[in-house]
């Protein structure tokens, strides 16, 4: 068994655009989740009204920069949509809808009847060629040291995605430390003290909800652009809990948590991958116990076992600081 | 695409003064797909469809059969659909190599023109593999003629609606009165529901169970189910409340619970839609005028009758009118004397039965499968909101309101919408009365 092999492929998919693009979803749900305390179980939309967006526009003779703004604008109402009718409930009420929202939205996109617009299952494919006609690395080209390489197409989408988490991570910073991220900490806290001290908690959650949405989207625009392809069941429920996973993991309410988060958690996921793939070629018995793509749902299965581990045992993740985390509130 | 890249900049610079930048990209771009479609038909058949050609013998003439609907779908969710020509073909592209479900809408089949076979409505297992046009069969002959009715459709529709509904109920309440003794909402309901099913197959008509009957096999479903809460209870969530964890942060584990479930599930269970081995491809009985199938109308009897149980429960027995108690105000329960821990340990042994028995419906009148439990959960949701949040009673009632709605607006939209029909009344219910039909005001703070 080749463990540098294996430990090359896990780290070069963590440094890869895909966590990248994981980051910053993790980025804009700390935001709501482990700044403002906004129970979002509906993430994936977002990264979904982002990817449509962008996509629909190029389709309909929009340029790609278009689509871009009218993604990350369609994610902004998004959140008003979600929060406007829940967040003056109890935050069970947003978690229901924004989970049931979610899948509404799948659905719909997947469905014959928005066939015209979205392409149904087959989706949208082939609407970033604008992006990378900018990529002045020649595509075909490889670039690094010995076995550990990437493609010029690749390294390219990857300085650009890393680039936008950099700017997302100094922008939250930079909210976080305003007055406006201290109003936001407090309804975390105590959402009646913050009333109390004459603060409107409605508008600044759903300000927090709305700001997370259009991070979101460019979470799931750098995705689709990376994979050149939307389709509906890339949206499944399962992102959304994967994300709960790194944000909590890095630790929720840090601002390089959900980076930590993110690296940590695809080096983990795809090392795994690499370790099964490479045993199974090795162990031929293995093959019979376990086949391949049972070993992808075992991994799922560690994904959500981890997830309450980690919620039981270790609630501030690997960066948090336990009195931070309170995340009780109502 | 890539030939539409290429040409793309020297046409548009070809008569950039006449015809504004984005319709001329348009025109050239339609003009470009109609270049492709016109010389390249042969080329444009590499994805994977299924397809066929509806021929009928009407005494001894073989005509097509035009303007019928083929839908295809794909472990209950459908796919696509597609309509016969003037000379009966169609063809319905795929999205990939796999395993598709076809059914025939029978109500487009013209006048005096049937299926030879009414079971072969739907093949439940047509294969696709990569690159293939797989070509199905639906042998057609002379039949009677047949038109539904109006108030033919309307009956059946709220019947199936009506079955939906009490699957609905019997699944919600155990979600709703867990909620209204502990304050969680639990997101692992729906595998709860999964599990009941799945037991049930295992001992009913899995190989590798004992074969019984369905009616026997649902029974240790059920009490495993019951179990199964029973253990989630005493195992999990009783020291997490020790513990003094946050609500959020118990949801937050219980969607964890959930993701480990179902995937535990589909390791064990597969990924296949599988059905019962007993009460499946029932006929029709024809009541006041309207054709019922005789397991939508057992599944609606069985569940009034336990959801009259349990309200029976709640009102009269002296552990009922404790979990009341409890779900009002656990503290003055506490210091009035009742075991608040075990009256939350009764409610979860109580959901998991439920939804165990759920389940068995759910799998008796659709099929089991691994993430069915997730599927429903949307619409519990929808049906507690529906009913208010907590209360026992509003679970049952926004269960049958929710189940009727979403199989009645099949009327008006397309069948594959009608979970989103069942969670837009959430939406609508949450932006009108928050507290549901049957909350009241505080409870939502």
């Amino acid at each position: 068994m080749d463990l540098v092999a294996i430990l090359r492929d896990g780290f070069l998919a963590m440094i890869g655009p895909v966590t990248a693009a994981y980051a910053i979803a993790a980025i804009s749900l700390n935001l709501q989740f482990g700044y403002t305390g906004l129970l979002n179980f509906g993430q994936v939309a977002f990264l979904a009204a982002g990817a449509y967006g962008t996509s629909i526009t190029v389709e309909a003779g929009g340029s790609l920069w278009l689509g871009i703004a009218i993604g990350i604008m369609l994610a902004v109402l998004l959140g008003a949509m979600l929060g406007l009718p829940t967040l003056r409930l109890r935050a069970d009420y947003l978690a229901i809808t924004t989970i049931a929202v979610a899948e509404v939205i799948r659905l719909v996109v997947r469905s014959s009847w928005a066939e015209p617009v979205t392409n149904g299952v087959f989706g949208i494919q082939g609407f970033a060629n604008a992006f990378f006609d900018l990529n002045p690395f020649p595509p075909g080209e490889t670039y690094g040291i010995g076995s550990w390489l990437v493609t010029g197409r690749r390294l390219w989408v990857m300085i650009v995605s890393w680039v936008v988490v950099l700017l997302l991570l100094l922008l939250v910073r930079r909210l976080i430390n305003s007055p406006w991220g201290r109003v936001v900490k407090a309804v975390r806290e105590d959402e009646d003290a913050t009333r109390a001290l004459g603060k409107n908690v409605f508008n600044y959650k759903l300000q927090s909800l709305m700001i997370g949405g259009a991070i979101g989207a460019i979470a799931g625009i750098l995705l689709a652009i990376e994979q050149q392809n939307v389709t509906p069941d890339a949206y499944l429920p399962n992102i959304t809990f994967i994300l709960y996973v790194i944000v909590i993991l890095g630790g929720a309410g840090t601002i390089v948590g959900p980076l930590v988060g993110a690296l940590v958690f695809q080096f983990l996921f795809f090392t795994f991958d690499a370790f099964m793939a490479s045993s199974q070629a090795e162990i031929g018995w293995l093959n019979t116990l376990i086949s391949p793509a049972e070993a992808g749902q075992i991994k799922l299965i560690l994904v959500g076992a981890g997830l309450m581990a980690l919620m039981v045992f270790r609630p501030q993740g690997i960066l948090g600081d336990p009195d931070e985390v309170t995340l009780d509130g109502r | 695409m890539l030939l539409v890249t290429s040409v793309w900049p020297s046409s548009a610079t070809y008569n950039r003064s006449t015809v504004p930048s984005f319709a001329r990209r348009l025109i050239i771009f339609g003009l470009l797909v109609a270049a492709l479609l016109s010389f390249a038909s042969p080329v444009m058949a590499e994805g994977e469809a299924i397809k066929g050609t509806l021929i009928v013998r009407l005494d001894d003439v073989r005509s097509p059969v035009e303007g019928v609907t083929m839908i295809v779908s794909q472990d209950g969710t459908e796919i696509g659909s597609g309509t016969s020509d003037a000379e009966g073909h169609w063809l319905i592209p795929v999205p990939g190599p796999g395993i598709y479900q076809v059914r025939l809408d029978i109500s487009t089949l013209p006048e005096g023109v049937t299926l030879t076979d009414p079971d072969k409505v739907e093949l439940p297992e047509v294969e696709v593999t990569e690159g293939q046009e797989k070509t199905v069969l639906f042998p057609l002959g002379e039949g009677a003629v047949s038109t539904v009715s109006t108030f033919e459709r309307v009956g059946t529709l709220f019947v199936a609606g009506l079955k939906l509904g009490a699957v609905i109920a019997l699944s919600a309440v155990g979600l709703s009165l867990i909620f209204a003794v502990t304050g969680l909402v639990n997101f692992a309901h729906g595998e709860m529901v999964t599990l009941g099913a799945v037991l049930a197959y295992f001992f009913s008509t899995s190989p590798a169970g004992p074969g019984w009957p369905l009616v026997v096999a649902a029974v240790p479903a059920i009490l495993l189910g019951a179990g199964f809460g029973w253990v989630q209870d005493r195992g999990l969530w009783r020291s997490l409340r020790k513990q003094g964890m946050g609500l959020i942060s118990m949801m937050v584990v219980s969607i964890g619970l959930a993701f480990a479930m179902r995937h535990v599930i589909l390791v064990v269970f597969s990924g296949q839609r599988r059905l019962f081995s007993d009460y499946t491809g029932q006929s029709p009985v024809t009541i006041l005028g309207i054709p019922m199938v005789p397991k939508h109308l057992v599944t609606i009897a069985v569940a009034v009758v336990v959801l009259g149980a349990i309200g029976l429960f709640l009102q009269r027995t002296k552990a009922g009118t404790a979990v009341r108690a409890v779900s009002d105000d656990p503290d003055l329960a506490e210091s009035s004397g009742i075991n608040v821990d075990r009256v939350i340990t009764v409610t979860w042994v109580m959901a998991g039965g439920l939804a165990a028995l759920g389940g068995i419906f759910f799998g008796v009148n659709e099929a089991v499968q691994w993430d069915m439990g997730f599927r429903l959960l949307l619409l519990i949701f929808a049906a507690v909101v529906l009913g208010g949040l907590g209360t026992a009673y509003g679970a049952m009632v926004g269960g049958f309101v929710v189940g009727v709605t979403v199989e009645m607006s099949t009327m008006f939209v397309p069948s594959e919408l009608k979970s989103a029909i069942g969670l837009l009344l959430l939406i609508v219910m949450l932006l009108v009365r928050p507290q549901g039909l049957l909350g009241s005001r505080e409870r939502i703070g």
